[in-house]
C-alpha cells in the first residue's frame, strides 16, 4: 500500500520547487486547456485558421503602405512584405500570449473560485494555441517566401531559439499582468496600450540597422529587439543581432520570468477572494 | 504505515475577510487615494471572521456532514479544505488525495462534446488523462448520455448536462471527497442515484465531507455532524443528536425572524433583502388568503440566462412550491442594477404548518450559483377561521388545499 501524501494547510507559502513539482503533477490538466482553447478556436474550421493567417498578412500590409511606400524605411535588401512579415511572426507570438496570459484569471473566475489547482497552469496553457497560431503562420510566410525565390538554409536554426526567447518574455510578463489584473482592472486598458508602444520600439517594421549607431545600445535595452532580430535573421538571412545583445535578452528574459512568478504567487493566495 | 493517522487534522483554523469602508480598492487610482489616506499600511479596522478556531480530526473512512445556517462557515470550511483559499489562522492537514466538488460541471464548455468535457473536466478535478480514459465507459453509463458523447454540451438538457458533470465528479479516485450540496440540482430520480453512489464511495473506506442542507440527506449518508454557527463549530458529534441541536438552533436563532437583508459587504450578484406580506400578522399566513414576497436583487454584471428561482419548504426544508423566472422574461436579465422583484400568490393553499423560503439566484446556462440562502423569512400558516371550524386540522392531514365543489346524484 503506499503512503497518502499528507498536504498541509496553513497561512504559508509552498516552496518554489514544491510549486513546480505541482504544476508538474497537473500537467494533464495543461495540455486538456491547451487543447480546449484549440479546439474552440479551430472548430469553426476555415475561418478560424483563415484570421490566423489574416492577421499578420494584413499588418504586414499596412506596414508596407506606411513604412514601405510613404517612409521608405530600408529593408536590408528584401521586399518589404517579407521583411516585415519575418518579424511579425515572432511578434504576433508574444504579443498573443501575452495578452491572453493576462486575461486568464479573470476570464476563468469559475475555475479559480470553485477548484484547486496551481493557478500558474492558466497562463500557461495559452501557450500550446499560440504555438499552433505561430506554426501556421510560419506555413503561410514559407509559401510567400518560396514564391519570392527564397530557400530556408541552415540559419533556420536561430528560429526555435528566438521563439523559446520570446515564450520566456511573454510568460514572465503574462505571469504579473494576469495577477495584477485580478487585483487592479487597470491592467486590462493598460496592456494594450503597453503592448502598442513596444511593437514600435521593437524591430518590427523597420531594421534596428536604421538605428542611429550611438542609440543601438539603448535600443537593445529592449529584451525583445534581439529575439525578433535574430527570427528575421534566421528566415531572410537580414543582418544578426549582436551576441552580447542576444545575451543581455536571455539573461532579461529569465529574470522577467523570475519576478513574474514571483508577483504571481504573491497575488495567488488571494485570487479566490478578490476575483 | 500507521493507519491511526486521521485523514483530516485541523488545529485553529480560521479565515478572515477584510470589512468596512466599502469594497477594496480595484484600480490603481483608488489604490494611490488609499495609500495616501493610510501612509501606514491599509486602513483595515475591522476583520470579519467566517471561521474561526476550528478543530477536528476525522479518521479515514468515516463520512461527516456539515450543517449550518446562511453564513455559518460551511462553504467557508470546504473552501479552505479545498485549497481553493487559504486560512487566516491555523492549520489542517489532509493525509491522501483530496477531490473537491464545490460545484458540478466547473469548467465545463458549452462548444465542446461531452467527450471532450469528460476529459477537460475531470484533469480540472485533478485526474491524469489516463485515469479518465480507464474510467470514461463507467463515467458515460452512469450519465446515461452514450447517444450524445459527440454533441456538444450546449445541446444537452439540464439534466443530462448535470447527469453527465456529476458523473465524471463520482468517479474520482479521492481518498477524502469535499462535497458541498452538488445534490441540490436534478431531478428526483438523478438524486436518488447521486445519493446512491455517495453511499457507495463512504462505504469504500474513503472519508467524505459533506454539507448539505437536504437534513434527509445528511441522515442518511453520515454518522457523524458538525454543526457551524456564526464562523464556529458550536456541536461535533453523532449526526441523530447533530440534526436535533441544529434545529433547535434554527428556533432559538430567528434575529429578524419574518425578513432577510444581506450584510452590507456583500458584493457579486446577490439578493439583498426578502419580506413576506403575510394575511393575518407579521408572519402568519392564512391558507387560502393571497400572499405575497418582495425581493431586492442586486445584479452588478449582466448575466444573459439570470435564473432567479424561490422554494416555500416545509420543516423538513422539503420544497413544496417552486417560483422561477429566467429567459427573455425578466427585466433584470442581461442588464445590470438592482430590482424589486415581487411574487404574488392570489390564494396562497398550504396547509397550517411551518415553512419558510429557499432562494436561488444562478446561470442556466454555466450552472453557476451566485446567491442561495436557506431556511430565511420563516412564516407560519394558520387555518383559523375556514371551513369546519370545529374540524381539528393538522398538517399531515394533506400538503396543500384546492379549491373544489361536489356533485352528488342519486341514481
Amino acid at each position: 500500500m503506499t503512503v497518502a501524501p499528507v498536504v498541509r494547510i496553513d497561512a504559508g507559502r509552498a516552496s518554489p520547487l514544491r510549486a513546480v513539482r505541482e504544476i508538474w503533477h497537473f500537467r494533464d490538466l495543461f495540455l486538456a486547456l491547451g487543447t480546449r482553447d484549440l479546439r474552440l478556436r479551430y472548430r469553426q474550421t476555415f475561418l478560424g485558421i483563415a484570421w490566423v493567417v489574416l492577421q499578420p498578412l494584413a499588418a504586414a500590409g499596412i506596414f508596407a503602405f506606411v513604412f514601405g511606400r510613404i517612409a521608405r524605411v530600408p529593408t536590408d535588401g528584401q521586399p518589404y512584405v517579407l521583411f516585415a512579415l519575418a518579424a511579425l511572426i515572432g511578434w504576433n507570438f508574444f504579443s498573443s500570449v501575452l495578452t491572453r496570459a493576462s486575461t486568464s484569471l479573470v476570464q476563468n473566475p469559475q475555475l479559480v473560485t470553485r477548484v484547486y489547482f496551481p493557478r500558474l497552469i492558466l497562463p500557461l496553457a495559452v501557450i500550446p494555441a499560440a504555438l499552433v497560431d505561430l506554426a501556421v503562420t510560419v506555413a503561410a510566410f514559407a509559401v510567400i517566401a518560396f514564391a519570392q525565390g527564397h530557400a530556408p538554409d541552415a540559419r533556420l536554426i536561430g528560429f526555435p531559439v528566438a521563439v523559446i526567447m520570446l515564450g520566456v518574455l511573454a510568460a514572465g510578463a503574462g505571469f504579473a499582468a494576469a495577477a495584477l489584473a485580478v487585483r487592479y482592472r487597470d491592467v486590462q486598458y493598460l496592456l494594450p496600450v503597453a503592448i502598442q508602444l513596444a511593437l514600435y520600439a521593437s524591430p518590427v517594421a523597420y531594421s534596428s540597422s536604421a538605428v542611429p549607431a550611438r542609440w543601438l545600445a539603448f535600443y537593445y535595452a529592449n529584451p525583445l529587439a534581439a529575439p525578433l532580430e535574430l527570427m528575421r535573421w534566421s528566415l531572410l538571412g537580414t543582418p544578426a543581432p549582436s551576441l552580447g545583445a542576444l545575451w543581455f535578452s536571455v539573461g532579461a528574459a529569465v529574470l522577467l520570468l523570475i519576478i513574474g512568478a514571483a508577483i504571481f504567487r504573491g497575488i495567488e493566495r488571494s485570487f479566490a477572494d478578490e476575483i | 504505515m500507521r493507519s491511526e493517522a486521521p485523514a483530516i487534522r485541523a488545529e485553529g483554523l480560521g479565515k478572515a475577510y477584510r470589512i468596512g469602508q466599502g469594497p477594496r480598492a480595484t484600480t490603481l487610482a483608488e489604490r494611490l487615494v488609499d495609500a495616501v489616506r493610510h501612509p501606514f499600511g491599509r486602513g483595515d479596522g475591522e476583520r470579519f471572521w467566517a471561521l474561526r478556531d476550528a478543530a477536528f480530526e476525522i479518521p479515514r473512512g468515516q463520512a461527516v456532514g456539515i450543517i449550518g445556517r446562511n453564513g455559518a462557515g460551511k462553504s467557508t470550511l470546504l473552501k479552505l479544505l479545498s485549497r481553493i483559499t487559504t486560512p487566516t489562522a491555523g492549520w489542517a492537514e489532509l493525509r491522501g488525495r483530496v477531490g473537491s466538488l464545490i460545484e458540478v460541471g466547473t469548467g465545463f464548455h458549452p462548444e465542446l462534446t461531452g467527450r471532450e468535457n469528460v476529459f477537460l473536466n475531470g484533469a480540472i478535478l485533478g485526474m491524469r488523462r489516463h485515469e479518465v480514459a480507464r474510467r470514461f465507459d463507467e463515467i458515460v453509463e452512469f450519465a446515461g448520455i452514450s447517444r450524445f458523447l459527440d454533441t456538444p454540451v450546449k445541446r444537452y438538457s439540464s439534466g443530462m448536462y448535470m447527469r453527465l458533470a456529476f458523473a465524471v465528479a463520482a468517479h474520482l479516485d479521492a481518498e477524502i471527497l469535499v462535497v458541498d450540496e452538488v445534490l441540490a440540482v436534478g431531478d428526483q430520480e438523478f438524486q436518488r442515484k447521486c445519493l446512491g453512489k455517495m453511499g457507495e464511495v463512504a462505504d469504500t473506506g474513503r472519508t467524505v465531507l459533506f454539507v448539505s442542507h437536504s437534513l434527509h440527506a445528511i441522515s442518511t449518508l453520515t454518522s457523524r455532524t458538525l454543526v457551524l454557527d456564526q464562523g464556529r463549530i458550536v456541536f461535533d458529534g453523532a449526526t441523530a443528536d447533530g440534526l436535533a441541536f441544529y434545529r433547535a438552533l434554527q428556533v432559538a436563532g430567528a434575529e429578524s425572524p419574518h425578513a432577510y437583508a444581506a450584510s452590507s459587504d456583500r458584493t457579486g450578484i446577490h439578493v439583498r433583502s426578502a419580506r413576506l406580506v403575510t394575511s393575518i400578522s407579521d408572519g402568519v399566513q392564512r391558507c387560502g388568503d393571497p400572499f405575497s414576497i418582495e425581493f431586492e436583487l442586486v445584479i452588478p454584471e449582466p448575466v444573459p440566462q439570470l435564473c432567479f428561482s424561490v422554494h416555500v419548504a416545509d420543516e423538513s426544508e422539503r420544497a413544496i412550491n417552486h417560483f422561477w423566472i429566467y429567459g427573455d422574461g425578466p427585466e433584470f436579465r442581461n442588464t445590470t442594477g438592482c430590482f424589486k422583484v415581487r411574487i404574488d400568490v392570489p390564494k396562497f393553499r398550504l396547509v397550517l404548518g411551518r415553512y419558510s423560503l429557499e432562494v436561488w439566484l444562478n446561470n442556466r446556462a454555466t450552472h453557476q450559483v451566485f446567491d442561495r440562502l436557506i431556511n430565511i423569512c420563516p412564516f407560519e400558516v394558520t387555518m383559523d377561521g375556514l371551513v369546519r371550524p370545529d374540524y381539528d386540522w393538522r398538517p399531515e392531514h394533506m400538503t396543500y388545499m384546492e379549491d373544489y365543489t361536489w356533485s352528488i346524484a342519486r341514481e
